[in-house]
């Protein structure tokens, strides 16, 4: 059996009049937000969910787990704090630097991950991002222990000045709803079809002439990116990159939202995220361990919940539209 | 010891969603050599597998010298004295010759020695050391049925012995048959080759989609020859 | 660049080496039989450190009989675990076990950091194996002398016992076919469980011998599993033996680099696992599978 990522084809089919009223839902709520809510931990929610997205994107077309995202959130990072703080780079420059350092770093980790498949391109992920982690520790720019702190935010354009939280925070939900449209875009397209071909019969593809590994490397360059847009985003609206960054912990925390959403489902990274960042945050105001309490999440999710939250409702929407079609 | 040492009743199984056995029903009693017999895909595999528990959907009644095993392991099962040669032959690619004559652990007393099967199989004496994987197919089916004489079970189960061998190795494995009978174990043989089983056996089940259609005993083969051809499409 | 530094760093990466090859062997067993990787296996290394210091502290128990308690525990709480959690997902895409190791992992971890902190706690030599000798090449101390002669008997002891005896046969035949092991009247899901056992008692043994080395810290299990896991790419699935060879080396290796070029210590590992990858992707003792 497979990674369980039916949500996919599920949310194409039935669900479709469903999926434009939660998306209808979702820009309501990511406008009105800040007026309840406290802006800052917004955005940082936000990053987070556009990396969980670009987590998904790769899972969910072509069902590679990757443990080693956190390298192309984390390097993104560094990189657009380190050009915006040192280098006067404005926010659009600082954010297209981080994403080049995530393509980049894709491309390196795509080139030699992605012929393994499974275990072994989960293994293989780990490790590298591992590497990066030691490099983010042994570099001089990046401060190792102290990160990089108090990055500026600038101007966006030229015009709107960030400083103010309100412009901040509708300058995240404005690229984060764009790679949201982006990683949807992706998996219904033909390239989309064609990884979740490949993903089903990999052998079949071959033969009939697809450049499988072109594929597959152009899907996990793609997710790099992405999650270096959110790495980068996240370090110049909170104005730091440190080591937790590229640590193997944010690894897992991605893996964790995804997982807790549901596996291939669009909108499940999106409410995993929410949940694991508000869990985290009050988690740590009363003092229980953050780790075990994911470690449990993790252990019950796929003991006996491993379509996730999105998944499971998407799986109970289409039984109940299956048996009224009958 | 009983007098039958197999009795299937009203068996049903599974691979997955797919329904393969529809009530199976046959006896082999002490001593007998009994063969199913039938088409490709009736389910005469899955009715060994069954039997041994490595089917493991199944339903109905499964008694191995009186015991019932339909909800048993297999290791259970094989504990009751059976031994089970597959159709692939599961000869350990990673072991060699010796530890997969050694590696079934001993069922019962009376199995036989080392020195005996050697007598009986001289081909893996020489071949002792080598790896499993390096046999012919031949040899493979000797060491899969002499690793089972070793341990002592009473009830064999075997699945197409002869498929795919040469005549001259065919009429090897109908002498150790004839060995086997000769200790009065019992057998209960998955078989193709009709020829090779009428020499064998005492009685012959005719399997037909998933089920038993039709018992001939050895005197009436004779008369029925017709009827067989039909049923096994020759 | 004193002769005397540089055999000292060898000597503590073949040190590290033989913990890489104890930690890979354990997954390489497991991994045999199920398809899974035990991502939980750095929890049992640090389990095996933090229960040789937990019976030292509380219990009064010394070195020696902890170097058999402790991994004892750690054996049985492995065995546990794989009865009533791991056992589940078996029949699941082996992604599934790595993810529910993982959890486990982060559980175990999580309480040890919780309860102890990330200081790390003082874990004493035993008096017979205090000071060391001075090979003229080198200072040998004692210890460490130790901990690589007991690895490698380790190492070479589970070799043996895997390939040579008769539990062993059972073993590589229920790696191959499972099923037919059973049929023969072999109660696998004991082995599997007792192989998952001995799998992650190695670790704890490794753990006990490392403790008064690197001191007994919460975090150590996370530090070593991801180095494992690279380990483990690079020298492949193949086999017992090459897990062995693969783990020494490259400790070895991770040894000379620190001497020459320190900072680039702790990548020389994943360096050499892009190299191998490249060149031969299921790994150097690696079959594709």
């Amino acid at each position: 059996m497979a990674l369980d990522i039916s949500g996919i084809s599920a949310s194409e089919s039935k669900s479709g009049s469903l999926e434009w009223v939660a998306m209808a839902v979702g820009v309501i709520i990511l406008i009105g937000a800040p007026f309840v809510i406290y802006p800052v931990f917004l955005m940082e929610l936000l990053c987070m969910a556009l990396f969980a997205c670009a987590f998904n994107l790769l899972i969910g077309g072509g069902g590679l787990l990757s443990f080693g995202h956190a390298a192309f959130f984390g390097g993104g990072a560094y990189i657009a704090a380190e050009m915006a703080k040192m280098y006067g780079f404005t926010f659009e420059e600082a954010i297209l630097a981080g994403t080049a350092t995530a393509v980049f770093l894709g491309l390196v980790a795509g080139v030699v991950a992605i012929r393994r498949s499974g275990l072994i391109f989960a293994m293989v992920t780990l490790a590298l991002a591992q590497a990066v982690y030691f490099l983010a520790l042994r570099l001089p720019f990046t401060h190792s222990e102290d990160g990089i702190q108090a990055v500026p935010r600038g101007w966006l354009f030229g015009l709107v000045d960030l400083k103010d939280n309100m412009a901040m925070y509708y300058v995240c939900a404005g690229i984060f709803f764009l790679g949201y449209l982006l990683v949807r875009r992706v998996w219904k397209s033909p390239f989309g079809q064609v990884l979740r071909a490949i993903k089903d019969n990999q052998p079949r593809m071959i033969s009939l002439g697809f450049p499988v590994d072109r594929y597959k490397l152009i899907n996990f360059v793609l997710s790099a990116a992405l999650a270096g847009v959110a790495g980068s985003l996240k370090a110049i609206a909170l104005g730091l990159a440190t080591l937790t960054d590229v640590d193997f912990s944010t690894s897992a925390a991605v893996v964790l939202m995804v997982l807790l959403g549901g596996l291939g489902t669009l909108m499940g990274p999106v409410v995993g995220a929410i949940i694991t960042v508000s869990m985290d945050e009050y988690l740590a105001g009363i003092g229980i361990p953050v780790p075990v309490v994911i470690g449990v999440i993790f252990c019950f999710i796929i003991l006996v919940f491993r379509r996730g939250i999105v998944g499971e409702f998407l799986y109970y929407v289409n039984r109940f539209q299956n048996r009224g079609a009958r | 010891m009983p007098d039958t040492v197999l009795e299937i009743a009203g068996l049903n199984g599974w691979y997955g969603e797919s329904h393969v056995l529809h009530g199976v029903d046959l006896t082999v009693g002490q001593g007998e050599v009994v063969t199913l017999i039938g088409r490709n895909g009736v389910g005469k595999t899955t009715t060994l597998r069954a039997v041994m528990g490595i089917l493991s959907k199944r339903s109905g009644t499964v008694k191995v010298m009186g015991a019932e095993t339909i909800r048993l392991p297999p290791e259970r099962v094989a504990r009751l004295g059976v031994g089970y040669v597959p159709e692939e032959r599961g000869i350990f690619a990673s072991l060699t010759v010796t530890e997969n004559l050694m590696l079934p652990p001993t069922l019962a007393p009376g199995g036989m020695s080392v020195d005996e099967i050697y007598r009986l199989f001289p081909n893996l004496k020489d071949r002792a050391r080598s790896q499993g994987s390096k046999l012919s197919g031949g040899e493979q089916q000797m060491l899969a049925i002499a690793r089972i004489l070793r341990t002592g079970a009473r009830f064999l189960l075997l699945d197409e012995p002869t498929e795919g061998l040469a005549p001259v190795i065919v009429e090897q494995i109908g002498q150790v048959l004839d060995t086997i009978k000769g200790k009065s174990l019992t057998v209960l043989l998955v078989e193709q080759n009709f020829r090779f089983a009428a020499k064998v056996a005492d009685r012959h089940y005719v399997m037909e989609s998933g089920k038993i259609v039709d018992m001939i005993g050895k005197a009436e083969i004779a008369g029925k020859m017709e009827r067989l051809e039909e049923y096994l499409g020759v | 660049m004193s002769a005397m530094a540089l055999f000292g760093q060898l000597l503590l990466g073949l040190i590290n080496g033989s913990f890489y090859a104890m930690l890979s062997l354990g997954l390489a067993i497991v991994f045999g039989l199920l398809g899974i990787v035990n991502a939980a296996q750095g929890a049992f290394y640090m389990l095996g450190a933090f229960f040789a210091w937990m019976l030292g502290q509380y219990l009064g128990i010394g070195y020696w009989p902890s170097l058999a308690l402790a991994p004892i525990g750690v054996a049985l709480f492995g065995m546990l675990l794989e009865r009533t959690i791991i056992r589940r997902v078996y029949n699941l895409d082996h992604l599934y076990g790595l993810l529910l190791t993982l959890g486990l992992f982060q559980i175990i971890q999580g309480l040890f950091v919780y309860w102890y902190g990330t200081s790390g706690q003082p874990y004493d030599y035993p008096d017979a194996l205090a000071g060391g000798h001075n090979l003229g090449f080198m200072f040998m101390p004692n210890y460490r002398a130790w901990v690589v002669v007991a690895s490698l008997i380790l190492c070479f002891g589970t070799w043996y016992a895997i390939e040579r005896t008769r539990l062993g046969s059972y073993l590589r035949a229920a790696t191959e076919n499972p099923t037919l092991v059973r049929a023969f009247g072999i109660n696998v899901p004991l082995l599997v469980t007792l192989a998952f056992g001995g799998g992650v008692a190695l670790a704890g043994i490794a753990g006990v011998l490392a403790a008064p080395i690197y001191q007994v810290n919460p975090l150590m299990g996370g530090n070593i599993l991801i180095t494992v896991f690279a380990v483990v790419v690079i020298g492949g699935f193949g086999s017992i033996l090459g897990s062995i060879v693969t783990g020494l080396v490259l400790g070895v290796l991770e040894g000379f680099s620190k001497v020459f070029y320190p900072e680039a210590s702790n990548m020389v590992i994943f360096a050499i696992m892009i190299v191998v990858l490249m060149l031969k992707p299921q790994g150097l003792f690696g079959r594709e599978r």
